[in-house]
C-alpha cells in the first residue's frame, strides 16, 4: 500500500503473497551472476534473477515453484544477500515481482540498496520465521501483510513483530528513501563541511 | 574541556557529518568518490533524469578495471557490451570532468589497487564507491566502504549518503605469524572465527603487533575482505608506516606540506584509551596457511586440516555445510591437502600488488606449472605490471608456465573472458568462492594466499608450501 503525493512515495506497508527461498548466506553473485551486468541499464535484471539456481534446479527453484507465482513477498534466511555491493541484486528481484523481504538477517549492503529502490527488508526472530517459511509452504496462496507503522506482520501463523532499523523505518514512511532530494535540502552546508575537511 | 576519547571511527565521521536527517540518520559527506563501468552508468542516468549535475567532480574519480580483458585491451574491445560500458564511462567523465584512468593514462588498475597508488587514499578520508571491496581503503586508516547505484548517484548529486554510524570492533591479532603465513591467511582466519556475518552492523579496527609488522601492501588484503566478514568498513589506524608508504606519490602533498600533514594524519589513530563495542583476540601463532573448502569465505581451515563434517559445524551452520559439501563434490573428513586443481588465478584487488606477485615468483622460480593446468597472473594495476616487469617478475611467471596478463579484476569475478569452465577448481588469490562466482555456474574456486596458488599451480593440487622442498 502506498501514498502517492507528487514525487513523495510513502511504504507505509505491503501486502501479497510469498515465496519460501529456504538457505543461509545466500550471496548477491547467486542472485544475479555478474556476466548479466554487462550492461548500462537494469531493464534486463529481471529475466535473470537466480538465473544459474534456477538451472540447476531443473525448475525446482522457488522462483520457477507455480505455487509462489506472483509472489510479493520474497521470504529467506539468514546474511540475504552477502558479498558484492551490486545493486542488480535487488533490481533483479524487483523487476522480477517482489516489493519486500521477510528474513533471519540480510547483509548490510543489500539492505541498503533495497532501502534506496522503495524495498522493505524485515527480519523475524529464528521461531517466527520457521512458522512463516511452513506456513507459506502449507498455503501458498494466503496474503501476507508487513505494517511498516506498527513493525507487525500477518499471515496465517498468526501476527508477530518484525524488526526494521528506525532510520529506514522512517525513510519508507515519509517517502525519503530516494535519498537524492533529502540529501540535497543540506544546500551550501555541504559546501561549508566540504572546505572544512583538511583534503 | 578535555574531549573525550575516541576511536578514528568517530573521529572520521564527526569530521564528515553535515546534519542529522529527520530519520534520524546521519548526512555524511564522502570526500572521495571512486567509480568504474560496472555500477555507474545507471547513476548518470539517473543523474540526467534529474537533471542534476555532479556536485564536485573533483571528489570523483574512475578507472576501468572489472569488464576490460587481459589479453588484448585495444579498442574497440572485442566484445562488443564491455566497449559499450568503457565507452558509456569514458562519456560520462568527460561530460562532466571527473578525472578518468583509463589504459592509456598509464594509472588503469583495479580501483582499490590504484586508489592507494595514486595518494587517493589517505587517512581520515570517507571514500565510497559501487564496490563492496571498497573496504580495502581502510588500510589508511580511512572509513571506506561499497555502496550501491542509487547510492552512486546520491553520491554525484550531492557528495552525501544518508546512513546511520557503525558500531566499531577492535580484533587484536596478538603475537606474530608463523613462516608461509601471509595476511590473506589472517584474514581468512579473522573470517572463520566471527563467520560471514558476524560483521553486520560493525566497522572492524585491526590491531595488535600481527597488524602493526605488517607492510602497507598487507594491511589492504587484510582490510579487502571485511566485508567477507559481514562488516562494511575495516581500518587499520595510521603509523609511520602509513605516512611513508603515502610519500612523493602522485595525489599527496609536496614536501613543503607533507610533514604537517603527516602529524594530522597520526593523531587521528583511535585513543589509548577509546572505548570500542566489542574486542576480539586472534593468536598470530595459531594461524596457519588458510584455504576453502566450502562457497563462502567462512568455509576455510588451515592446509592440514581435513574438510569439515556436518556433524561438526554449529547447527545453524549445519544445512550449508551439505550444501557446500554437495556443490564442492568434496569428501567430509578428506584432507584438502592434495585436492587436485584445474587452474590457478593469481591477481584480484585482494592479492594482485606488487608484494603479492614477488611472493608467487619466489614460489614460481622453483618449478613448473603442471601439464594440463591454466595458470595466470594478473597485475592488479598498470603501476604494478611495469614495477613487475622491471624486476623481471614477468619472465620468471612465464618461464614456469604462467601467463603474464594486463590489469583488470579478471577472474575474481570473470566479467571479462577470463572464466573457468564447466566444473573446473581454481586456486585463486580473490576473496569470493560462492557458487558460480569465476565464470562458470557450476565452477569450483578455492581462496588462499598467491604463495599457495603458485605452489598449487606447480603441484597440480593443494599443498603445503611449508613443506615444500
Amino acid at each position: 500500500m502506498t501514498q502517492e503525493t507528487d514525487a513523495l512515495i510513502r511504504i507505509e506497508a505491503v501486502e501479497g503473497t510469498g515465496c519460501v527461498l529456504r538457505g543461509d548466506d545466500i550471496d548477491t553473485d547467486r542472485i544475479i551472476p555478474a556476466r548479466f551486468m554487462k550492461v548500462v541499464t537494469f531493464d534486463d535484471m529481471g529475466r535473470h534473477a537466480f538465473e544459474d539456481a534456477r538451472k540447476s534446479a531443473k525448475g525446482k527453484h522457488p522462483l520457477d515453484d507455480e505455487r509462489f507465482s506472483n509472489a510479493e513477498i520474497l521470504i529467506v534466511g539468514q546474511n540475504f544477500g552477502c558479498g558484492s555491493s551490486r545493486e542488480h541484486a535487488p533490481q533483479a528481484l524487483m523487476r522480477f515481482g517482489f516489493k519486500a523481504f521477510i528474513g533471519r538477517s540480510f547483509a548490510e549492503i543489500f539492505a541498503g540498496n533495497c532501502t534506496s529502490l522503495g524495498l522493505p527488508c524485515v527480519t523475524l526472530g529464528e521461531v517466527e520465521l520457521a512458522k512463516v517459511m511452513d506456513s507459506v509452504e502449507l498455503d501458498p496462496a494466503q496474503r501476507l501483510r508487513i505494517d511498516l507503522q506498527t513493525r507487525r506482520m500477518t499471515s496465517r501463523a498468526g501476527e508477530m513483530t518484525c524488526v526494521i532499523p528506525d532510520g529506514v523505518r522512517h525513510q519508507l514512511l515519509e517517502g525519503d528513501w530516494d535519498a537524492t532530494r533529502i540529501l540535497l535540502e543540506a544546500g551550501d552546508g555541504i559546501e561549508k563541511t566540504a572546505a572544512a575537511l583538511p583534503y | 574541556m578535555i574531549e573525550a576519547s575516541k576511536n578514528l571511527f568517530q573521529k572520521v565521521w564527526d569530521a564528515h557529518r553535515v546534519c542529522e536527517l529527520a530519520s534520524g540518520q546521519t548526512q555524511l559527506l564522502i570526500g572521495t568518490h571512486l567509480i568504474h563501468e560496472v555500477t555507474s552508468p545507471q547513476a548518470f542516468a539517473m543523474l540526467r533524469e534529474l537533471d542534476l549535475p555532479v556536485r564536485f567532480p573533483k571528489r570523483t574519480f574512475a578507472t576501468v578495471d572489472h569488464i576490460i580483458p587481459t589479453d588484448d585491451q585495444s579498442r574497440p574491445l572485442k566484445d562488443d557490451l564491455a566497449e559499450a560500458m568503457m565507452s558509456e564511462l569514458e562519456q560520462n567523465c568527460r561530460a562532466h570532468e571527473i578525472q578518468f584512468f583509463g589504459p592509456e593514462s598509464g594509472a588503469q588498475g583495479i580501483v582499490h589497487v590504484i586508489g592507494p597508488e595514486l595518494g587517493l587514499t589517505q587517512p581520515g578520508m570517507t571514500i565510497a564507491c559501487g564496490d563492496s571491496h571498497t573496504s580495502t581503503h581502510g588500510a589508511f586508516g580511512a572509513i571506506a566502504f561499497g555502496i550501491g547505484t542509487s547510492q552512486v548517484r546520491d553520491l554525484l548529486a550531492t557528495q552525501c549518503l544518508a546512513i546511520s554510524p557503525l558500531k566499531v570492533r577492535r580484533i587484536e591479532v596478538t603475537g606474530s605469524l608463523n613462516p608461509g603465513v601471509f595476511a590473506k591467511d589472517v584474514i581468512l582466519a579473522i573470517i572463520r572465527k566471527l563467520g560471514v556475518k558476524g560483521g553486520v552492523g560493525y566497522a572492524y579496527e585491526y590491531a595488535g603487533p600481527v597488524i602493526d609488522a605488517m607492510s602497507m601492501e598487507e594491511r589492504l588484503t587484510v582490510c579487502n575482505m571485511s566485508v567477507e566478514g559481514g562488516a562494511r568498513c575495516g581500518y587499520v589506524n595510521p603509523d609511520a608506516k602509513t605516512i611513508e608508504y603515502l610519500r612523493g606519490r602522485r595525489y599527496t602533498p609536496d614536501d613543503a606540506e607533507f610533514e604537517g600533514k603527516a602529524s594530522a594524519w597520526l593523531a587521528l589513530a583511535s585513543d589509548p584509551d577509546a572505548a570500542y563495542d566489542d574486542v576480539v583476540e586472534i593468536a598470530g601463532d595459531t594461524i596457519e596457511p588458510s584455504i576453502t573448502w566450502g562457497i563462502h569465505p567462512g568455509h576455510n581451515i588451515g592446509v592440514s586440516e581435513t574438510i569439515p563434517t556436518p556433524n561438526e559445524a554449529a547447527e545453524d551452520e549445519r544445512a550449508g555445510v551439505e550444501e557446500a559439501l554437495e556443490y564442492m563434490d568434496f569428501v567430509a573428513g578428506a584432507s584438502i591437502s592434495g585436492t587436485p586443481i584445474d587452474v590457478a588465478f593469481i591477481g584480484s584487488c585482494t592479492n594482485g600488488r606488487i608484494s603479492d606477485l614477488r611472493e608467487a615468483a619466489e614460489i614460481a622460480k622453483t618449478g613448473h606449472v603442471k601439464e594440463g593446468i591454466r595458470a595466470l597472473v594478473v597485475p592488479g594495476s598498470a603501476a604494478v605490471q611495469r614495477q613487475a616487469e622491471s624486476e623481471g617478475l614477468h619472465e620468471i611467471f612465464r618461464n614456469a608456465g604462467f601467463e603474464w596478463r594486463e590489469p583488470g579484476c579478471s577472474m575474481c569475478l570473470a566479467m571479462n573472458p577470463d572464466k573457468l569452465r564447466g566444473r573446473e577448481v581454481c586456486a585463486s588469490s580473490s576473496n569470493r568462492n560462492f557458487k558460480g562466482r569465476q565464470g562458470s555456474p557450476s565452477g569450483r574456486t578455492l581462496l588462499m594466499s598467491p604463495a599457495m596458488v603458485a605452489a598449487a599451480a606447480i603441484a597440480g593440487e593443494v599443498v603445503d608450501i611449508r613443506q615444500r622442498d
